[in-house]
Parts: C-alpha cells; sequence; structure tokens
C-alpha cells in the first residue's frame, strides 16, 4: 500500500533525525567534557629556579640531604612547601641534585654510610653516587633537579625525569 | 550478537519492554509542536547536571578559594569556559524555557481537571528552578555574587513571622560570610537536584498517568509519541542547544573582582529575571516594604498554583481562551514594563564610575608611592601611626614628615630607627631597599588635608600596586608621570580595554596586541585580579601639577 510506505519513510525520516540530532548534542558536550577532564591545561609552569646552598658547605666525601622551601603550583594554589634534595659534589667540582622519592614506587630513601650507597627501605633498591640503580626493583635512575651555580650559590630548578635504564 | 544482550537484559531486567512502555505512549492526534517545551526543560535541566558534575571536579567551595577555583577553570583548564559558559547560560535558558512551558499548559487550560496536580508540581519545579539561580548566584564569589546575596538574604530575613528563622537557616546572621556560603553551595548541589529530580519524576509519572492533554474536540484516532513527538522535541532541543552553544562560546560567563564587603561603590543588581522584583520593591516604603517583598510575590505564587481551581469551566480551544491570553499578555507586559524600568534605573558599571569621577588623592599617587601605602598597610604601621581618623596616634604625626626629611634619612631610619634617633621605641622596618623606597616615597607624599580620603584607597587597587612595583612595569610603562615610555602609558587603560581582555594581555601579550614586546606575565590569581583592577582604577589623565 503506497500509504503504508509513506508511513514507513516518514518514520525512517523521524528516525533519522532524532539520532543524528541527538549523536550532534552528544559530541557537542561529550568531546568538551573528555577534553575537560583529561587534557593538560595549555599553561605549564617551570619551577622558579631557588637558592640553596653556599657551594662551600658541600663536602665532596658524602651527600648531604638540603632541605628548602619553594612555591609549587598546585591547581588553583600556589603553595610555599619544605622539599628536599639529596646533593653531592662530584671530583671535577659538578653538583648533583637528586629528587628525595626512590623512581619504585615514591618512597622516600637515604644515604647509607657503610656501603656508600643510596638506599630505599620500602623495597631495598639501591642506588651509586650517581643515581644508577644496582639493586632491587627500581626501573630507572634517581630523579635529578636542574642546577645551576651562580657566586657559588647552588640553585636547583625543576625536577628531571630521568630515562629508564 | 546484540539481539542477544538486549534479550538477555530484557528477560532479567524487563528494561526493552520498560523503554517500548514510555516510548510507544498513546497521545492525542491533536498534540504537536506546542507541546515540546516541557522536554527542552528536561533538557536544560540535564545539561546543568553535565556541566554542573564537570565544574564541581574543579571547584573549592569556601569563600577563599572558591574565585581562584573559578578562575582557574576559566583560564587554565582546557574547556573550562566553555563548560562554564554552558552552565552559566544554561541556567538562563532553563527559566526562560520553564517559564515558556508554564505559559504554554496556561494558555491552552491544559491544568483542567484532572490535571491540577501536575500543573502545582510544575509550579514547585518553577520554584526549585528559581532556587537554582539564587543559590548558584553566590559560588562564583565575585563582588556581583557576594552583594547580590547580602541583598537576597537581608530580604528573606524580613519575612513577616518567619524572618529570623530563614536567616538562621541561611546562616546570615552575622552577615554573608563562610555559613552561608557553605548552605548556599549544599543547596545548589545536593539538595536542590535531588528535590527536583524526584519532582521531575513525579511530574512525568503525572503526565503519563492523566496523559497529554488533548484538544477539546480531538476526536482523531490517537497516535504514537515515539517518533513523531520524539522528533519534534528533538528538534526543539537541538535548536535550543545551538542557542546556548553559541551563547557559551561568544559571550563568557562573567566573573568579576573578587568579593570586597569592603568596597561601598559596588552597586548590586540582581540577575536579569529578577530584575521586575527588584523594581517592584521599590513601590513600597518602610512598613509597607514586606507587602512589596514577601506578600504580593507570595499571593502571586498562590494565585499560580491555585489556577486551576479557579478556572473550572469546561476546556475551550486555545483560540477561545481570551481571558487565558489576557492575563498572559497583562502579565508578559508588567513584567517587560518593570524590567525595563529597572534596567533604566542602573548605573554605569562601578569602574566607569570611578573614571568619571572627580581623581581621589589615592589615584594621583605614583605606583611606587601607592605600593609605600601597601607596605605601610601590611606591616601594621597604624598600630603605632595614625594617618588622619585612622590607627593610633602612640607615633608621630607621619603627616608632618615631608618638610623635615627626606628619603634617604627615613631608609636608614627604617633599617635602625635607635641608630638615628636614641630612645626611638620603634622596631626596625625588615623589607628590601627597593620597598623601604616605596614607604619613604609614600610617607613624603603625606599631606594633613587629604589622609581621610587616602585611607578609603581600596585595598585590591593597593595590592594591584604592589605586585606593579615588584614585576617593575614602571621600566617600560608610565603611570601618573613616573615611570619609561618604552610601552604604552597605562593611565586612561579603562577607557581603551575591558577587564578581560587586561588579563588576557598579561597571559599572552604576543596574541592580544601582535608585535608586542612585553613578557607575559604569570600571575596567582589574586595578583592578576589586584593588578587589573589598580591599572582600570587610574585616572584617565596623569594628574597635572606633579
Amino acid at each position: 500500500m503506497a500509504d503504508a510506505a509513506d508511513q514507513n519513510s516518514r518514520r525512517r525520516f523521524h528516525l533519522g533525525v532524532i539520532y543524528t540530532l541527538m549523536g550532534s548534542i552528544g559530541a557537542a558536550l561529550g568531546i568538551p567534557a573528555a577534553g575537560y577532564l583529561l587534557v593538560p591545561g595549555p599553561v605549564k609552569k617551570k619551577d622558579d629556579w631557588v637558592e640553596v646552598t653556599d657551594l662551600s658547605r658541600l663536602s665532596s666525601d658524602r651527600p648531604e640531604e638540603i632541605v628548602f622551601r619553594r612555591n609549587r603550583k598546585d591547581g588553583w594554589k600556589i603553595l610555599s612547601e619544605k622539599t628536599s634534595a639529596w646533593v653531592s659534589k662530584q671530583p671535577d667540582g659538578k653538583v648533583i641534585a637528586f629528587a628525595p622519592s626512590c623512581t619504585h614506587l615514591g618512597c622516600a630513601f637515604h644515604y647509607d654510610e657503610k656501603r656508600r650507597n643510596y638506599l630505599c627501605p620500602c623495597h631495598t633498591s639501591t642506588f651509586d653516587l650517581e643515581g644508577k640503580p644496582l639493586e632491587g626493583p627500581a626501573p630507572r635512575p634517581l630523579d635529578r633537579y636542574q642546577t645551576r651555580i651562580e657566586d657559588g650559590k647552588l640553585l636547583l630548578g625543576s625536577v628531571e625525569r630521568s630515562k629508564e635504564s | 550478537m546484540v539481539r542477544r544482550v538486549i534479550d538477555f537484559l530484557e528477560s532479567r531486567t524487563g528494561l526493552e519492554s520498560a523503554v517500548h512502555h514510555f516510548l510507544y505512549e498513546d497521545i492525542p492526534a491533536s498534540a504537536g509542536w506546542h507541546q515540546v517545551l516541557g522536554s527542552v526543560a528536561l533538557f536544560s535541566f540535564m545539561i546543568q547536571v553535565l556541566t554542573g558534575v564537570l565544574l564541581a571536579f574543579n571547584y573549592a567551595p569556601t569563600p577563599g578559594d572558591a574565585y581562584s577555583s573559578v578562575r582557574y577553570i576559566m583560564t587554565e583548564v582546557t574547556g573550562g569556559r566553555l563548560i562554564r559558559g554552558l552552565h552559566h547560560w544554561s541556567a538562563t535558558l532553563m527559566i526562560i524555557v520553564v517559564v515558556l512551558h508554564m505559559a504554554q499548559v496556561f494558555v491552552w487550560g491544559a491544568y483542567k481537571k484532572p490535571r491540577e496536580a501536575t500543573w502545582m508540581v510544575g509550579i514547585g519545579l518553577l520554584m526549585l528552578t528559581l532556587g537554582f539561580g539564587l543559590t548558584g548566584y553566590l559560588l562564583p564569589w565575585d563582588n556581583r555574587a557576594y552583594w547580590g546575596t547580602v541583598v537576597t538574604t537581608q530580604i528573606a530575613a524580613k519575612s513577616p513571622g518567619l524572618g529570623e528563622y530563614i536567616q538562621r537557616l541561611l546562616g546570615s546572621e552575622n552577615g554573608v560570610g563562610v555559613v552561608t556560603f557553605a548552605r548556599f553551595y549544599t543547596m545548589h548541589v545536593m539538595l536542590l537536584p535531588l528535590i527536583t529530580t524526584l519532582t521531575i519524576a513525579l511530574h512525568i509519572y503525572l503526565v503519563r498517568r492523566h496523559g497529554v492533554a488533548p484538544a477539546p474536540d480531538d476526536t482523531a484516532p490517537r497516535k504514537r509519541f515515539f517518533p513523531e513527538q520524539v522528533f519534534k522535541d528533538t528538534v526543539a532541543i537541538f535548536v535550543t542547544f545551538c542557542v546556548l552553544f553559541a551563547l557559551a562560546v561568544t559571550i563568557q560567563a562573567p566573573l568579576g573582582r573578587l568579593a570586597d564587603p569592603t568596597d561601598t561603590t559596588y552597586v548590586p543588581r540582581p540577575e536579569w529575571y529578577f530584575l521586575f522584583l527588584f523594581q517592584t520593591l521599590k513601590f513600597f516604603e518602610g512598613p509597607l516594604e514586606t507587602v512589596g517583598a514577601h506578600i504580593l510575590p507570595g499571593l502571586a505564587v498562590a494565585a499560580l498554583a491555585m489556577a486551576p481551581f479557579i478556572d473550572r469551566g469546561k476546556l475551550r480551544k486555545v483560540t477561545q481562551r481570551t481571558t487565558a491570553w489576557g492575563i498572559l499578555l497583562l502579565a508578559g507586559a508588567t513584567w517587560a514594563a518593570l524590567t525595563v524600568a529597572a534596567v533604566r534605573s542602573t548605573p554605569p558599571e562601578a569602574a566607569e564610575q570611578a573614571a568619571s569621577a572627580e581623581i581621589q588623592p589615592w589615584q594621583a599617587l605614583s605606583p611606587e608611592e601607592l605600593a609605600g601605602f601597601g607596605h605601610f598597610r601590611k606591616e601594621n604601621c597604624y598600630s603605632c601611626h595614625a594617618l588622619g581618623a585612622k590607627g593610633k596616634a602612640t607615633g608621630p604625626d607621619l603627616t608632618k614628615v615631608s618638610g623635615k626629611r627626606d628619603a634617604g634619612w627615613l631608609i636608614s631610619y627604617f633599617k635602625s630607627p635607635a641608630e638615628k634617633i636614641p630612645g626611638s621605641s620603634m622596631p626596625s622596618v625588615h623589607l628590601p631597599t627597593s620597598q623601604l623606597n616605596s614607604l619613604a616615597a609614600f610617607l613624603l607624599k603625606l599631606k594633613p588635608s587629604d589622609v581621610d580620603e587616602l585611607n578609603a584607597a581600596p585595598e585590591t587597587v593597593v595590592n594591584g600596586a604592589m605586585v606593579y612595583q615588584k614585576n617593575q612595569c614602571g621600566i617600560c610603562h608610565q603611570v601618573n608621570n613616573s615611570g619609561k615610555q618604552l610601552g604604552p602609558p597605562l593611565n586612561g587603560l579603562a577607557e581603551r580595554r575591558k577587564r578581560e581582555w587586561v588579563e588576557q594581555h598579561f597571559a599572552e601579550p604576543q596574541k592580544m596586541s601582535p608585535g608586542s614586546t612585553m613578557p607575559p606575565y604569570r600571575f596567582s590569581p589574586a595578583d592578576l585580579d589586584s593588578v587589573t583592577t589598580y591599572l582600570l582604577a587610574l585616572p584617565a589623565k596623569p594628574p597635572s601639577g606633579q
């Protein structure tokens, strides 16, 4: 029947419009929503350089833990918080500053006087003085701060993530 | 495969037959385009839920942080400006749609027996929608939000008989603060959504129970809701959504200055859909105020809710319901007249007022001097030195310093007071030399004649001058004849640029004015607000005679 065919095509038209329009609304809302939740914002602020110590205070025998204060941006806040670095002076005068958390699961490690290396107490990962993993589950070398020396003072910048070894 | 999943779901949950039952409802043959508004209203509500949840993911619901987090959403989160725009504009659209939906039901007489309850629940939904508007208004915690809510809570506090209890419920006995904020937030994101969702369910249940209202002469065979009516609803929803999306993209949702309870220049105005109430209030003064504020609006809502019991005659065709049309047009005209009157009585914005007004003494100070005033306030100098009526006069009167001392003397005095004046009990001022310079410059500007006007310098503006100094903006820009002219002079900025422009310009100077050599500045939200407010508060022309 022509009437039935006509009705059928009307129905198909209606369904087509409903799905198309609802689909476009879904996309127009869904894509920005996904971006809002998943895509980091355009602003990637590097940490400021912070003066942490006089170079002359560092000994080249053993690394030292230095505690300092720095501003960190956390969402809509800028927090001034305490953080630390394990700093050692190399024989050639270069300075290495390690971020204070183990690359395995983020525990705080310390310097082991007897064995003269870094030891993480959580899963007994050890690192040599250059930060290379020696034993245990740590997958990559210790992360380092950017360092700069000005007028005999040590300045630390952002932490740079180390590459897998 | 899909079929099997559907069959499984159907056998375990009855989902498919429930959907069918919902979609294949019989509706009268006379149903059509005029009945799409209910669906559009529901759609607006769903948009609000979605965008509201997204906003809450990046929102700090306390007065201190709320403003910073909203600014963070607007400037740093991907798509944040769009999401907030959708939430803001959809709130406005939802009110329009809900009112239009009500007007349609009203003129068609669809509230008549047996649909009285559906109508009354609908009035409840209208009130809930307005409640969302009132409570959400406070949440950005800018000046507009703060002062608007101060007025709202004061009106509520004057309700006859109940005022005191309402005020206690809103936590506003001691003004609008953390308690009121927490209550408004909880209402906006917990209580109202829950109640509204349940009420919408009840409303839809009642619509289904009594069926969509037919025209009085409709005897044609009934048709199905899906797909023809759903098609019309979808088209209407889509058109609304396009309008909403265009608004959200083109007109940024407003975010003014951080709420400042000491700002006496701010003139609060309610949202446009409440302006008619605001205007009505003006007709009633003194003891009659409550008539305009509570009794009339209360009676109007009651009359609206009782409409089905007042208009009990037989249903006539919509074209013959002349009384209903008359009431609707009269109401619309009254609303429009009151709104227009309110808009016309609205003074221009506070910033423009400041620009046109006489130059205040604090506006005439150089950035260095005004920043010095900031240090004066921050270092608590008021606790020993009075400036006019403010502060304790334990130490010497500083308005007379300018004739006696010079900057060099003052700075070495700040560093070690007892060395310069043996026996001085003033503690030394621990500030870097550049800031001591600033403080000295400020003190040398003091005159007994205008200290009281100086004291009135708004906190945000003074903080802005400190940010300006700290970032050494004067190396390139001139303000009040001080500073270099490598960049454009900043006096009269308020006449040239809008606030949003200035703020974006700090972040991306090259994007906003191509070829600019200005470095980008990433201020904290509070600093950005202060420094922008400061620059926009500068006098249009540098003060003469300096």
